[in-house]
């Protein structure tokens, strides 16, 4: 429990209102959307209006040596959110304004508790659009977006969130507020900060505030369907669309495994013998929409697609959508806990990360239904087990550590788009070698040497204990002891 | 075990992936921006209750009070989790390890034994001149002091006579309520099956249905002439409404509370009351008494010497507006849908000047237990797009909660105000000058929110608009905006 004193004062920052301290009203902040996780409560939870009361609560952490941990919807899947060691959890989901649209210069100025899709509907009067469409966009807020650096279903034509921020202000761990970037399109003033920030995870500053760039709506789009009784030639489309030259928004891909999974789950009349689901779809000018359209179909029937649909109508279209939307759920619904992961491969290389997840699945006899993003290589290998099974656990383990393994040999990466937080922090030196933990773990030190920035994130634990070593034994002390500083 | 309540949900708070889906659509999130005042959040209290985590407590029972049961989240929920089914369990471990808030218990202790609930309001209806003052144009009162009402709220009298006071227990469709059939639509209005004075003397000698009319406590005490409208209209489609005198409150607000004790004795009491009598169906004006009747009552009384009874009734259930659309087939004979329509069409209507009251633009509030409860949001429409002269425009969002929730907005004035906000800017958007809804509840809160935003438009029932078209002649007397209150009330009120 934090002092009576510092309750105190978090209040006289923010109101008793936006401070909560009763357990019932911890509890909501102990975990996030990662499964498998268990629950962390913080000592306190804050909701500040402004900047100001940001940098007044990042003071008195600071004085009293208390972890803080950013959170906006808590809707991550990588535990970034868990308060692993007590302390405030700082919510901005009331710092949620839009300041300004920009149509001239096609940006958008936001505070960070802004929802994505409120966002896209306060711009899409203007006939823009702000691309970044994470499987949360109507939930997930802009700050925790940009601090993760969220992917979603347009990555491969239209890139991820770091696309797209062109400013922040970030409230740095000592209370100083940093502007970085602005709107120009070209800035080669400095280092690039804005990008050092976006996908920091909160473990180098808060972000209070976020310019993004946003770009006209396109105005027509076909969403099509091929179905493939062969993963083969179901990976070949997804190359062969793009040697094409024709690069959709949306390029899905549901395996055999997810189609009987939504099938069950919402029975919307999937062939539950097909190997392999392609979701696509095109954007942009219409006829530019049309010629590729047909290109993809075209593409699709070469190779020996069972059945393809392209939607005529809305209606139609959502029917299309409906398999790709349920299969998190539907899969969720197969055993008591679901382990999702993101690894992500070169596009090239999705056949030889399919079947290699088909290996592992069967050598650690597991059930594992693979969705995602084709198109960019980011896929959801989704891991179907029971936490109270240790025994299962333990291969669970072991195949987790085999799924890297192979997405790291393939030329890929550990995290597509959900980051690494606490759930694939041990993995991170096998991605960048002790050299690249290093850099990482110098820029961390340089900007919050107390490591009060969302502990536990990003590092391993044993790189953890390394960055608070430098501080005096910090963390060592018990929440009691730490009252005493400051 | 202690968490009994909570442990036979077990399955479906596990259900639940904690991806926050439920944000996106409840309209107390969307005010407070509290991870508590959401499904995923309340959930997860239960969760910790049940493991052991903490205990359940008062601050236990409160969290879980915040919460409207519009079921927003559970529509939108993609691992279809019955957030529904965990609050009422939860509340109800609630109220067994803590009680009932002692407001709550006297008033359910009132709700439960009919006959002190109806002593109660009588000495209310007498004695609500004193306690509160009268709108300046509406049929509505201020509190004069606090009793537990926020004072800038207006709430609308009790009847001076109840519905059931006021109409007799057996209405054959020969004797409409208000006795008045406008026989100007005659000749023109030929195909009129129910209107015409011809096909009125042609009626049946036994009429075609005999339902019962489960009145609700807001249609009985308050909104009598929703009840009278309901009697009325089928009476016009030549159907006897039955109204038992014994019937009393569903029982809904007290299981809701988590008293399910209570709630159970309610429930058997009702079926009991309506089991003996001869009928085809059982019909609701009120969603909330509807979803009773449904869905609540079978599912209380299961494995009690009234189950078998509650299932029976419970298929007999119709909303009026379900049962005017699907059973008796509004557009589709040309009983009423001929009745409405040859009156547009005819003129005479028109000629006489007094078409008003249905006339004008018109929109319509889906009520969460008749729209997302019941499934019903395509009936009332219908039936809105049927009458001659009205304008229906949609609003944005019209199946969004409006904020009232029963006790709800006692306990949290102000956040059922800025949920209904938003409902009132929905509503002026549109132009509409008259609001529609399915039930009184609703109703009660939304007259309230255009008050106090000054809005000028009225809320009706739909059936009420519907009965307005059959009767275009006595709108002016129909005391829409004048209650009906003895000189002495008046002189009271003033």
């Amino acid at each position: 429990m934090l002092s009576k004193a510092v309750v105190t004062e978090l209040v006289s920052i923010c109101g008793r209102e936006r401070v909560l301290t009763e357990p019932e009203d911890l509890i909501g902040y102990s975990f996030d959307a990662t499964a498998a996780l268990p629950r962390r409560r913080p000592e306190a939870v804050v909701l500040p209006v402004s900047t100001e009361e940001v940098v007044q609560v990042v003071k008195l952490a600071g004085r009293r040596r208390i972890p803080i941990y950013p959170r906006g919807s808590g809707t991550n899947l990588s535990g970034g959110t868990i308060p692993l060691e007590g302390g405030i959890v700082l919510v901005t989901t009331m710092m949620n304004s839009i300041l300004e649209v920009d149509a001239e210069n096609l940006t958008a100025t936001v505070q960070p508790g802004v929802i994505v899709q409120t966002l896209n509907d306060a711009v899409a009067s203007y006939g823009l659009i702000y691309p970044p469409d994470p499987g949360t966009v109507a939930t997930a807020t802009m700050g925790g977006t940009v601090a993760e650096c969220s992917g979603g279903l347009r990555g491969l034509k239209y890139g991820v969130t770091k696309h797209y921020v062109m400013g922040l202000e970030v409230v740095l761990a000592d209370g100083n507020v940093l502007r970085a970037g602005g709107k120009t399109v070209k800035n080669v003033t400095g280092y690039d900060l804005v990008k050092l920030f976006t996908g920091s995870e909160g473990t180098l500053g808060i972000i209070t505030g976020i310019t993004v760039k946003l770009i006209p709506a396109p105005e027509h789009r076909r969403t099509m369907m091929a179905v493939f009784d062969d993963l083969d030639r179901a990976a070949k489309t997804i190359s062969e669309i793009i040697s094409h030259k024709v690069i959709p928004a949306t390029l899905e891909i549901l395996d055999r495994v997810t189609i009987q999974a939504v099938e069950e789950h919402a029975r919307i009349g999937l062939p539950t013998e097909a190997e392999a689901i392609l979701l696509i779809e095109v954007d942009g000018i219409r006829e530019v929409v049309e010629k590729e359209a047909a290109v993809v179909l075209e593409v699709c029937r070469r190779q020996g697609a069972a059945s393809i649909r392209a939607a005529e109508t809305d209606a139609e279209r959502d029917e299309l959508w409906a398999a790709r939307r349920a299969a998190l759920p539907a899969l969720a619904q197969l055993k008591p806990t679901m382990v999702l992961e993101d690894a992500t491969v070169p596009r090239s290389k999705i056949p030889e990360m399919i079947r290699g997840l088909n290996d592992i699945a069967s050598k650690y006899r597991l059930k594992i239904g693979t969705f995602g993003h084709a198109g960019d290589g980011n896929l959801h290998p989704t891991i179907l087990t029971d936490v109270s099974d240790e025994e299962e656990m333990a291969r669970v383990e072991r195949a987790v550590d085999e799924i890297f393994t192979l997405a790291l040999q393939l030329g890929g990466t550990l995290s597509g788009e959900h980051g690494i937080g606490m759930a694939k922090a041990k993995y991170l030196e096998q991605e960048f070698g002790p050299a690249g933990v290093e850099v990482m773990a110098r820029i961390k030190h340089a900007l919050d040497p107390l490591g009060l920035l969302n502990p536990g994130k990003i590092f391993p634990p044993a790189q953890g204990k390394i960055l608070s070593q430098g501080e005096a034994g910090v963390k060592e002390q018990t929440p009691a002891a730490r009252e005493g500083l400051g | 075990m202690k968490l009994r309540d909570l442990a036979v949900v077990r399955a479906e708070i596990d259900k639940c992936m904690k991806c926050g889906n439920c944000q996106s659509v409840c309209p107390i999130y969307f005010e407070t921006k509290k991870e508590l005042g959401v499904a995923r959040g309340k959930l997860t209290l239960a969760q910790a209750a049940l493991e052991g985590e903490l205990p359940v407590t008062p601050a236990f029972a409160e969290r879980l009070s915040l919460c409207l049961t519009c079921n927003a989240c559970v529509a939108n929920c993609p691992s279809g989790v019955r957030f529904d089914r965990i609050l009422l369990a939860a509340r109800a471990a609630a109220v067994k390890a803590c009680g009932l808030p002692p407001v709550k218990k006297v008033i359910f202790a009132g709700l439960s034994h009919p006959i002190v609930f109806r002593a109660g309001l009588r000495s209310g209806r007498l004695l609500q001149p004193l306690i509160f003052k009268r709108h300046p144009r509406k049929r509505a009162n201020y509190p004069r002091f606090p009793l537990g009402l926020d004072r800038r709220r207006i709430v609308p009298p009790l009847a001076v006579r109840t519905l059931r006071e006021e109409l007799a227990e057996v209405n054959p469709p020969s004797d409409p309520v208000l006795n008045r059939v406008p026989n100007q639509v005659s000749n023109q209005a030929g195909q009129a099956a129910n209107l015409t004075p011809d096909r009125a003397a042609s009626r049946p000698a036994r009429p075609r249905m005999r339902v019962a009319f489960f009145t609700g406590c807001m249609i009985n005490y308050i909104y009598t002439e929703t009840g009278r409208a309901v009697v009325n209209v089928l009476n016009r489609n030549g159907i006897e409404v039955v109204l038992p005198s014994e019937q009393h409150c569903c029982g809904i607000p007290v299981f809701v509370s988590g008293d399910m004790g209570t709630a159970r004795a309610m429930a058997a009491s009702n079926v009991r009351i309506f089991a003996g009598a001869q009928i085809d169906a059982i019909i609701t004006a009120c969603a909330t008494c509807g979803e009773a009747w449904r869905h609540h009552y079978p599912e209380l009384l299961e494995g009690a010497e009234e189950a078998e009874q509650a299932r029976e009734l419970g298929k007999k259930h119709y909303d009026i507006s379900e049962f005017l659309v699907d059973v008796i087939g509004i557009t589709r004979e040309p009983g009423l849908a001929g009745a409405i329509s040859s009156m547009g069409s005819t003129g005479t209507v028109g000629s006489t000047g007094t078409v008003g009251p249905t006339t004008g633009k018109v929109t319509y509030h889906d009520p969460c237990h008749l729209n997302r409860g019941l499934g019903i949001n395509r009936a009332p429409r219908e039936i809105l797009r049927a009458i001659p002269g009205v304008e229906f425009r949609e609003m944005a969002n019209p199946g969004r909660c409006c904020g009232g929730s029963g006790s709800f907005s006692l306990s949290y004035y102000d956040l059922s105000m800025d949920i209904a906000a938003h409902k009132v800017a929905d509503i002026q958007k549109t132009g509409a000058e008259t609001v529609v809804t399915g039930c009184p509840a609703c109703r009660m809160q939304i007259e309230d929110a255009l008050n106090r935003h000054q809005m000028p438009q009225r809320v009706l029932h739909t059936v009420e608009l519907l009965e307005m078209a059959f009767e275009p002649l006595h709108d002016e007397s129909r005391g829409i905006q004048e209650p009906r209150t003895s000189a002495f009330h008046r002189f009271l009120l003033r």
